[in-house]
C-alpha cells in the first residue's frame, strides 16, 4: 500500500479538508487518576466549523494519561500485531515530553475518529506508514503536554516558563524548585493546548534513535499476553462456519442432525458470505463447534460459479503477457527495441503464484449485539472498516458500536481487508444470537483455503542492451488480478485501467531506464485478493532485480558496480544503501567453496534497502548463511525494533522461495490445506545471521515494516544463479 | 463426556470433556490457561507446545484421553522452572518477540532442548526448533538467545 495512494483515498473519507482542532478534555477517570486529554482531531469535512463537532462518549478521546502514581499511560492508534508500534509510538510522545520511560506504559486505541491515521485518514495499519505518519502526530502531542506541565509549575512558582526545564517526568524550577508530573498533571490538564510548540533538535533527542527494548516482551514470554483468540467473555459462545468448496457456491441444503447430536451444539444455521453463503455451527466450546463442522452434509449449489484452475490460468496469464495491456509508463520509444540485434536482447517469462498469509494468530472476531449497541473485539489492521462492517450488518451505526483493538498475532496484510469479511461474519451470527458474545474462529483450515491472497502473476520482458552493455529499452507486461477493482479504494488506485499496485516497483523503478515501457492486464478471477506485506514489490522487485543482476553478468560487471551506473542520480537513498551494504560485507570477496553471494536492493514505501546473502545448496534448498542488509529509512526511531523488523521482513520474503510456497487451484478447489501443504519458512530455512546497517539520516522516518521483504528472494537467486549457472523465473522455487 | 484428573504445572485439575478433545482446547477453554497457542491443529507449527512429562508435545494434537497420569508443564509453569527462567530472560533480553503469539511453543521447545542438550549447536537447534514456525521469523534472536540462555545457565 502506498503512501500516494492512500494519501488520496483519505481525502475520500475527508472529502480533502483536513480540519485540524486542539481540543483539551478533562475528565476524572475510575481510577482515581487525571486524563490529561491530549488530542488533534480530524473531523470528516461534513462537520464545518460553524458546526458542533458530534459529542465523544467513547472513547476517553486521548493519548497521554499522567497517572497519580507516576506512571504514564500512552495510547497507540494502531494496532500491534508484531511491528513494535506499541514500543515506538510511545517513545516518541515520551522523548518530546521528557517522560521517565521506565514509567511508560502503552494501550492499543479502540476504534475512534482521532486515533486516524493523519496522512490515510482511516484507522488502520498498513503501507508501512505507523511511524512514517504519527512521527509528528506524537511528538507533538508530547511536546504540547511537556509544555501544558511546565505552565503548572511556572504558575505555581511564579516564575516565568524559560526558568523551567523538564527530564524524566520532573519540572525543574529556580532555587531548587522541582514538581513530578504526577503532582502537575491535574492542574495541566485545565491549561490551554498550545497552538504552536517548539520540538527538538536531534540532537535533543533522548529515547528516539536509541536501541530501546520492547514493552510486551515480557507478558509474551509468560503467556500472559491476551491476542484477540484468547478472549474469554461471561456466556461466550465459539462459532466456526462450513464456507463453499468454491468461492461463491451456495448452500442448497444442510444436514445437520448429527452435528446437532453432539452435546454443547447450540445453533447450526445458513448465513450469507461475501459471496454465496455458507453455515455457521455455533457451540459453547471451539472443538465441540469444530466436530460438529466436521458432521454436516452440505450440497452446495455450484452453478454459475466460475471454477479457477492454476493450470490454465498460466495458459491464460501467459498468452495475455505477450499483448501489450493497459499503459503504466510509456518513455522514449516503444520500438526501440526491435532495431537492437536479437543477440543483444532479453526475453524473460516470469511466474508467481497465489500466497497465502497466514499469520500464526488464526482469524477471529468477537462481536456482542444489543439491539441498539454493539460490542466488538477484533484485531484489526482496519478498524475504521471494520467497525463500519459490523454496524451495516447490525443496523448500526458505527458509533455505536464499541470497537476495541485487540492484540494480533501476525496480520501481514490480512487483517486489512477491504470488505471485512471476518467481521461481517461475527456480526451476522452475532445478530442472530442477540444478547450473546459470539466468538467467530477461523481454523487453519479456513485461512489457507479462504481466499484473500497474494494474487498470481505473469511478467513478460523484453530488454535491448546497448553496446555499453546497459539497457537501451526495455518492453514490461505484467499480468495480475487488481486488488482494489469494484471496492472504494479503486477511483483512487487504479489509473488508465492499470491497478498501480500490479505495477508498483517497476513502473516507478529507480533504475534509468530509456524507452521504457509498461503495461499490465488485469484480469478477472473467482479467487479474492490482497495485499500481501509489500504488496506489488513481491513480485516486481522479483523481476526487476534478478534481470538487472543478469545483465550486469552478461556486461562482466560487478553487480553493485552496475547497478551504481544504472541508478537515477535522484535515487540517494538507494545508493547509499547500496554503498554501506558494499562498505560491510567485505565477506563476499572469501567465499568457503559452494557457496556464492547475491546482491539485490529495491526502495518502496519511501525507504531503500540494499542486501548481499551467502548462499550454498543443502538437501537441493538454498540454505542462507549470512544477509548483510543496509538500510536508509530517515531517522532510525529505534534501531532495535528496525533490526527486528528486517530480521522478520527479510524472512517472511522467503516465503516465496519455500517448495511449497504457492496455493494452487483445481476445479475451483484450494489444492493446499494447512502448513502441511502450504509450508512457510521454518528456522532452518531462514538465514543464520543478519547484521543490520542503518544510513544515519535527519531526514524524516520512514517505514520498515514491509521494505525488508522484497530483496531477500531476488539476492537469493543471484547467488543460486552464480552456483548453478541457471536464472530462476518461476516462483516457488522448485528444483535448483 | 468423561471426567479426568490432569496435572498441570504441579497443580490437580479436574474437566468433564468429551475424551477425544486435545489438551490444547482443555487448557485454552476448560482451564483458561491461554498462552498455549492454537496455530494449526495437525502439529505442523508448534504454538500449541508444553511438556508431558518432560518432553516437548505438541497438545493440539493429544486426546485428553491419552494423558493419563503425566505432568503437564505449560508456558504459565516456566516461571517455576529454572531452564524456563533463563529462557524467558534471554528472550527478554534478545528482544526476540515481535507479534508473540508462537513464543509460547518456541520457549517450550528450547527449554526442552535445553534440559536435554545444555550446550547446543546450531545443528542441535535447527533440529530441535525446526518444527516451530514463526511467520513473524524471530528466528535469527530465537538462535541467539538459546545460545544466551545455555551461557546464563553454567
Amino acid at each position: 500500500m502506498k503512501e500516494t495512494q492512500y494519501a488520496r483515498s483519505s481525502k475520500a473519507f475527508r472529502d480533502g479538508s483536513i480540519n485540524r482542532r486542539s481540543f483539551l478534555r478533562t475528565s476524572t477517570v475510575a481510577a482515581g487518576g487525571l486524563l490529561l486529554s491530549l488530542y488533534l482531531d480530524f473531523p470528516p469535512s461534513a462537520h464545518t466549523e460553524a458546526q458542533t463537532p458530534p459529542p465523544k462518549v467513547y472513547p476517553p478521546d486521548a493519548f497521554v494519561h499522567v497517572r497519580p502514581d507516576g506512571k504514564i499511560l500512552i495510547t497507540v492508534n494502531r494496532l500491534e500485531f508484531g511491528q513494535g508500534v506499541q514500543t515506538s509510538l510511545p517513545m516518541i510522545l515520551a522523548d518530546e515530553m521528557d517522560a521517565d520511560w521506565s514509567q511508560v506504559v502503552s494501550e492499543l486505541a479502540p476504534a475512534a475518529d482521532v486515533y486516524r491515521d493523519p496522512v490515510f485518514g482511516i484507522q488502520m495499519v498498513g503501507g508501512s506508514g505507523s511511524i512514517a505518519h504519527s512521527f509528528t502526530q506524537y511528538r507533538e502531542l508530547g511536546a504540547k503536554t511537556r509544555a501544558m506541565l511546565v505552565a503548572t509549575a511556572a504558575d505555581r512558582w511564579k516564575v516565568s516558563l524559560d526558568q523551567c526545564r523538564t527530564e524524566n517526568s520532573v519540572v525543574y524550577g529556580p532555587n531548587g524548585k522541582s514538581a513530578r508530573y504526577a503532582e502537575l498533571a491535574r492542574d495541566a490538564a485545565r491549561k490551554p493546548v498550545p497552538e504552536k510548540v517548539s520540538l527538538k533538535s536531534p540532537s535533543e533527542f533522548r529515547l528516539i534513535g536509541k536501541k530501546v527494548p520492547r514493552l510486551d516482551s515480557a507478558a509474551k514470554c509468560d503467556g500472559s499476553q491476551k491476542f484477540g483468540l484468547d478472549l474469554d467473555l461471561p456466556g461466550m459462545k465459539i462459532a466456526v462456519v462450513a464456507h463453499p468448496p468454491v468461492f461463491g457456491a451456495r448452500v442448497k441444503g444442510i444436514d445437520d442432525k448429527e452435528a446437532r447430536g453432539i452435546a454443547g451444539v447450540r445453533d447450526v444455521f445458513e448465513i450469507p458470505l461475501m459471496k454465496g453463503s455458507g453455515v455457521a455451527v455455533v457451540a459453547d466450546r471451539f472443538w465441540t463447534a469444530k466436530q460438529a463442522r466436521d458432521l454436516l452434509k452440505i450440497d452446495w449449489d455450484l452453478s454459475g460459479v466460475e471454477l479457477a484452475d492454476t493450470s490454465q490460468l498460466w495458459t491464460k496469464y501467459k498468452a495475455l503477457a505477450r499483448t501489450p495491456g493497459n499503459v503504466a509508463v510509456a518513455r522514449g520509444d516503444d520500438k526501440a527495441i526491435d532495431r537492437i540485434p536479437v543477440a543483444r536482447r532479453v526475453v524473460a517469462e516470469y511466474e508467481f503464484p497465489y500466497l497465502a498469509h497466514t499469520p500464526m494468530e488464526p482469524l477471529n472476531a468477537t462481536v456482542r449485539f444489543e439491539g441498539n449497541k454493539a460490542e466488538a473485539w477484533v484485531p484489526s489492521q482496519f478498524q475504521t472498516m471494520d467497525q463500519m462492517a459490523i454496524a451495516e450488518v447490525l443496523g448500526l451505526k458505527p458509533e455505536e458500536v464499541t470497537f476495541h483493538t485487540e492484540y494480533a498475532g501476525g496480520g501481514f496484510g490480512r487483517r486489512a481487508v477491504i470488505d471485512s469479511h471476518v467481521p461481517r461474519e461475527a456480526a451476522v451470527i452475532a445478530k442472530r444470537l442477540k444478547g450473546t458474545p459470539v466468538k467467530l474462529v477461523w481454523t487453519r483450515e479456513d485461512d489457507v483455503r479462504g481466499g484473500y491472497y497474494r494474487p498470481m502473476h505473469a511478467h513478460r520482458v523484453e530488454i535491448g542492451i546497448g553496446a555499453d552493455g546497459m539497457p537501451a529499452a526495455w518492453r514490461h507486461v505484467i499480468v495480475g488480478q487488481s486488488l482494489v477493482a469494484g471496492t472504494p479504494f479503486a477511483a483512487m488506485m487504479i489509473k488508465n485501467g492499470v491497478d498501480e499496485s500490479t505495477v508498483e516497483g517497476t513502473s516507478d523503478t529507480n533504475y534509468n531506464l530509456t524507452n521504457f515501457h509498461v503495461s499490465a492486464h488485469n484480469p478477472t478471477v473467482n479467487v479474492p485478493v490482497l495485499w500481501w506485506r509489500s504488496v506489488g514489490n513481491t513480485h516486481t522487485a522479483f523481476v526487476m532485480e534478478t534481470l538487472i543482476d543478469e545483465l550486469a553478468t552478461r556486461a562482466k560487471m560487478d553487480p553493485i558496480a552496475y547497478r551504481r551506473k544504472l541508478l537515477k542520480p535522484e535515487a540517494k537513498k538507494l545508493r547509499a544503501a547500496l554503498d554501506l551494504m558494499d562498505q560491510q560485507s567485505a565477506w563476499r570477496n572469501n567465499l568457503p567453496k559452494g557457496h556464492a553471494a547475491g546482491i539485490a536492493c529495491h526502495e518502496c514505501f519511501g525507504t531503500a534497502v540494499a542486501c548481499a546473502v551467502e548462499v550454498s545448496i543443502e538437501n537441493k534448498r538454498p540454505k542462507i548463511h549470512r544477509v548483510t542488509v543496509a538500510v536508509d529509512c530517515g531517522i532510525a526511531v529505534n534501531p532495535l525494533t528496525i533490526e527486528s523488523q528486517f530480521h522478520g521482513g527479510l524472512g517472511f520474503g522467503i516465503t516465496q522461495l519455500m517448495a511449497g510456497g504457492a496455493i494452487t487451484f483445481k476445479d475451483g478447489r484450494v489444492e493446499q490445506r494447512n502448513f502441511d501443504g502450504y509450508t512457510p519458512p521454518y528456522i532452518v530455512d531462514a538465514p543464520v545471521t543478519v547484521d543490520v546497517h542503518i544510513v544515519p539520516s535527519a531526514e524524516a522516518p520512514t517505514g520498515c515494516g514491509e521494505p525488508p521483504v522484497p530483496v531477500i528472494s531476488p539476492a537469493v537467486v543471484n547467488a543460486l544463479a552464480k552456483l548453478t549457472g541457471k536464472r530462476y523465473r518461476s516462483l516457488p522455487l522448485k528444483n535448483i | 463426556m468423561a471426567t479426568y484428573e490432569l496435572n498441570v504445572n504441579g497443580l490437580s485439575k479436574k474437566v468433564e470433556v468429551d475424551p477425544s478433545t486435545p489438551l490444547l482446547w482443555v487448557l485454552r477453554e476448560e482451564l483458561k490457561m491461554t498462552g498455549t497457542k492454537y496455530g494449526c491443529g495437525i502439529s505442523a507449527c508448534g504454538a500449541c507446545t508444553v511438556h508431558l512429562a518432560g518432553e516437548a508435545t505438541r497438545s493440539c494434537v493429544v486426546p485428553i484421553s491419552l494423558v493419563g497420569n503425566r505432568r503437564v508443564t505449560t508456558i504459565e509453569g516456566m516461571a517455576q522452572d529454572p531452564v524456563g527462567r533463563a529462557v524467558q530472560h534471554a528472550w527478554i533480553e534478545k528482544d526476540v518477540v515481535q507479534c508473540g503469539y508462537c513464543q509460547s511453543g518456541q520457549i517450550m521447545s528450547a527449554v526442552a532442548l535445553l534440559k536435554e542438550t545444555p550446550k547446543p549447536t546450531d545443528a542441535n537447534i535447527e533440529e530441535s526448533m525446526g518444527g516451530s514456525l514463526c511467520r513473524c521469523a524471530t528466528y535469527v534472536r530465537i538462535r541467539e538467545a538459546i545460545k544466551r540462555a545455555a551461557e546464563q545457565m553454567t
